[in-house]
């Protein structure tokens, strides 16, 4: 039984640590979600030259070749910082669908830049309010031309490329679109976390190409999201840790009755049951990044496991930490805040926990499957 | 990351696996060990168990992680796990050995004097004396320290006085281990004496308590002068409550490990299978909600599970972390079973033979309770894994005498 990383990849997650903490302190998070900027370009720039954007790119197309092992544990770093980076929309979707189904030109056009960030990509799918699916996607790719609205698009006012899925002659297939094409229009909206762009894209009959094969969009987008939610999942329990310990920080600094809040049971057992929480998130989010990186058959389950018990974990994590806080905890000047924003906006950016469990169960609901 | 054995592990397991395989059966990849059924006679259970464990005892394969010297291999903690693991894939007796050799043998060995180590350890390994555990008191439980049953000295014999309860199978054992008061002008830690009593003793009244469930797995055991022979007390006069932490600190760790079926795949089955608003439960979106919910709780605590084996494999031994698997998965079967009575409809107060949901349910509350509350888990949680302080407490600094127990 060897259920856990190796001394190697440990490593490269502590000098990960060790980087963000000296230079992605969460006052660069509130910079970003108080300023103009989109994005920390700095560190955007790093996390390229480090290797984390391409951790799971082979060499031969840019990548540092490492492997989603090590991908998941940089994600739980930059979850942990709070890092102000498109590296979910970049790192676990653009590049994915690029891996799972890209041809080797468009590999070879896309992943380089990827790598480097010099290309930053997202995955644009949500055209409205509700959930998704197939019948209800909208936009069209007609004659290698999209036409349709995405909204909110995650990071789609600072990407180069998306990909969208589209109706078609063959039902829904994925495309990937350049942004900065005739034909495409962007606009800024307004995020719960400002330390995250949402955009909503106008494809006018922007110029787009197939990735994968036509009509297989929907089977595709799934594979996609999967492994995006395993290494989400990473990045959620990585946030929720932190916003664990600056609590319990809290806590033991706090008195009040003569005593650290800390000692009172009806507190301590709140933050028991959040650690116990966190932990069958951090365990299931383990057994999602065995699958994905072993390419096993049981990924399409164990993405739902990670995903969902990761949502929920830092969402509460992020809940409790704003209330066992006290007054202080709803201030702006506290930094709970901006745990409470990222982990709706993370929550809610592959589709929320109660999709996932449904997800989960029809994966299961077939005899052999459980 | 994988979830093969070591080299080292790999070849242990065989070992184990080729002695069980040419002394038990082997059990079908769905089977399970056949526990103690309802109505089977307990005596009949007791001589098969203790045969098993003399066989055991005679090869080297019984209480694997003690001392050689006292019979065992000097096991690690994840051959221990090894061992379980195969031994449970074969068709064996229930053991009723568990509190001794779980909890009190290590308390003995760490602090019992070298003529009591000689004296019990073997045939407590060997399975030939069964023993229990008389900690709980009526008014002692989460508590235990508060415990009240009365020993006083009389030259070289103790008396005592009082009563113990929820004691497992104190109708068959032949030895106990009970945590009495010694010193009630003392403060409450400071006054505790740990002896080994013989369950034969005259004084000593035995009377099964009938649970919820109607089962009678528990006992009350009442002490009226029962003489102790001065040579039981285990470690010092007055410090049993060091002893007692050490028999705690082994149930913790015997209760840990965590996971495996707890009936989901049945539960997933009977969504199926019944009928709900005219289609199957199983696409009712509230259903599909908790049902992912178990499931996504259940693999949590397994592959938490995994950790720590992985942590054991690397030569770390058990810790406090353990609770969470009691902690987590208690209330898990409680709500587990109760939403499948839910999910029978009004069919579900039905309480038939087979109504193993119904039976389960009624069980559960049990589970909660018992080795240490969900409450005392989290305080164990948040005390001994996250380092947060304790409670204040008003039982500190006083004599065990004058800390108020009653409201009067």
């Amino acid at each position: 039984m060897n259920f856990d990383f190796s001394e190697e990849q440990k490593l490269l997650q502590k000098t990960a640590r060790d980087y963000l903490s000296e230079n992605a302190p969460l006052g660069l998070c509130r910079k970003i979600l108080e300023g103009d900027e989109p994005y920390s370009r700095e560190l955007w720039q790093a996390a390229g030259e480090m290797g984390w954007l391409g951790a799971a790119i082979p060499e031969k197309y840019g990548g540092a070749g490492f492997g989603h092992l090590e991908l998941a544990l940089l994600a739980e770093e930059v979850g942990r910082a709070l890092a102000p980076i498109p590296f979910s929309s970049s790192v676990y979707l653009a590049t994915e669908a690029l891996l799972v189904a890209g041809t080797d030109e468009q590999r070879e056009r896309y992943l380089p830049g990827l790598a480097s960030g010099e290309l930053i990509g997202t995955f644009a799918i949500a055209e409205r309010r509700g959930r998704p699916t197939a019948a209800s996607v909208q936009t069209t790719f007609k004659d290698r031309e999209l036409v349709g609205v995405k909204l909110p698009v995650p990071d789609g006012d600072v990407a180069g490329i998306a990909i969208v899925n589209a109706r078609d002659d063959s039902g829904i297939s994925l495309v990937v679109a350049e942004l900065d094409a005739r034909g495409v229009e962007r606009e800024s909206l307004a995020s719960i976390d400002p330390s995250r762009s949402l955009a909503r894209l106008s494809f006018q009959g922007a110029r787009a190409e197939l990735l994968g094969a036509p009509g297989k969009g929907q089977e595709l987008a799934d594979s996609i999201l999967d492994r995006a939610a395993v290494l989400m999942a990473f990045e959620q329990v990585g946030a929720a840790t932190r916003a664990f310990e600056l609590t319990k920080d809290f806590m033991m600094e706090r008195y009040a009755f003569g005593r650290p809040i800390a000692s009172f049971q009806a507190l301590k057992h709140r933050l028991a049951d959040l650690y116990v929480k966190i932990e069958l998130a951090r365990s299931n989010s383990y057994y999602g990044a065995w699958a994905l990186s072993s390419e096993s058959a049981e990924l399409p389950v164990a993405a739902c496991g990670a995903r969902a018990s990761a949502s929920d974990a830092f969402e509460l994590a992020s809940q409790e930490m704003i209330q066992l806080h006290g007054g202080v905890g709803y201030t702006w000047e506290y930094d709970c805040h901006l745990f409470y924003r990222r982990a709706k906006l993370l929550g809610l950016a592959l589709g929320n926990a109660s999709e996932w469990r449904d997800k989960l169960i029809e994966r299961l609901d077939h005899p052999s499957a459980v | 990351m994988d979830f093969n054995d070591t080299p080292q592990e790999a070849e242990f397991r065989a070992a184990a696996r080729g002695w069980l395989d040419s002394n038990a059966e082997r059990l079908g990849p769905d089977e399970s060990p056949t526990g103690m059924a309802e109505g089977q006679d307990r005596e009949d259970v007791i001589k098969s168990s203790q045969a098993w464990q003399a066989r055991k005892a005679d090869a080297g394969w019984a209480c694997i992680t003690w001392p050689k010297e006292y019979g065992g291999r000097g096991a690690s903690s994840i051959q221990n796990v090894i061992w379980n693991q195969e031994e449970g894939r074969s068709q064996t007796p229930p053991n009723v050995f568990g509190i001794g050799q779980g909890m009190l043998g290590p308390t003995i060995m760490a602090h019992g004097s070298e003529a009591q180590k000689s004296r019990y350890l073997n045939p407590m390994l060997r399975g030939e004396e069964i023993w229990c555990q008389l900690f709980s008191e009526t008014a002692a439980g989460s508590d235990l320290a508060g415990l009240q049953t009365r020993a006083v000295r009389e030259g070289d014999e103790w008396v005592l006085n009082g009563q113990k309860i929820w004691t497992t199978g104190a109708q068959y054992c032949r030895w106990g281990m009970i945590v009495t008061r010694s010193d009630p002008a003392a403060q409450k830690h400071a006054g505790i004496t740990y002896f080994i009593v013989d369950m034969e003793s005259s004084g000593i009244e035995i009377r099964p308590i009938k649970q919820i469930n109607g089962g009678k797995s528990f006992n009350e055991v009442f002490f009226n002068d029962v003489r102790v022979p001065h040579a039981n007390v285990v470690g010092k006069v007055n410090d049993g409550w060091r002893g007692a932490i050490t028999t705690l600190m082994n149930e913790r760790a015997s209760i840990g490990g965590g996971g495996g079926s707890n009936g989901f795949r049945e539960l997933m089955r009977l969504a199926r299978e019944t009928d709900w608003n005219g289609r199957p439960a199983l696409q009712d979106p509230y259903v599909r909600q908790r049902l992912a919910d178990f499931y996504i709780r259940s693999k949590g605590l397994q592959y938490t599970g995994y950790r720590t084996l992985t942590a054991l494999s690397k030569g770390a031994t058990p810790g406090p972390e353990a609770s969470i698997g009691k902690l987590v998965g208690a209330p898990l079967s409680q709500e587990l079973a109760g939403f499948a009575c839910d999910l029978q409809g009004q069919a579900g107060s039905l309480m038939e033979d087979d109504s193993s949901w119904q039976s389960s349910y009624l069980g559960a509350p049990g589970i909660r309770i018992a080795g240490g509350t969900d409450e005392i888990l989290r305080n164990i949680v948040a005390e001994r894994v996250l380092g947060l302080p304790p409670e204040v407490r008003l039982d500190k600094g006083i004599a065990f005498q004058d800390i108020p127990s009653a409201r009067n």
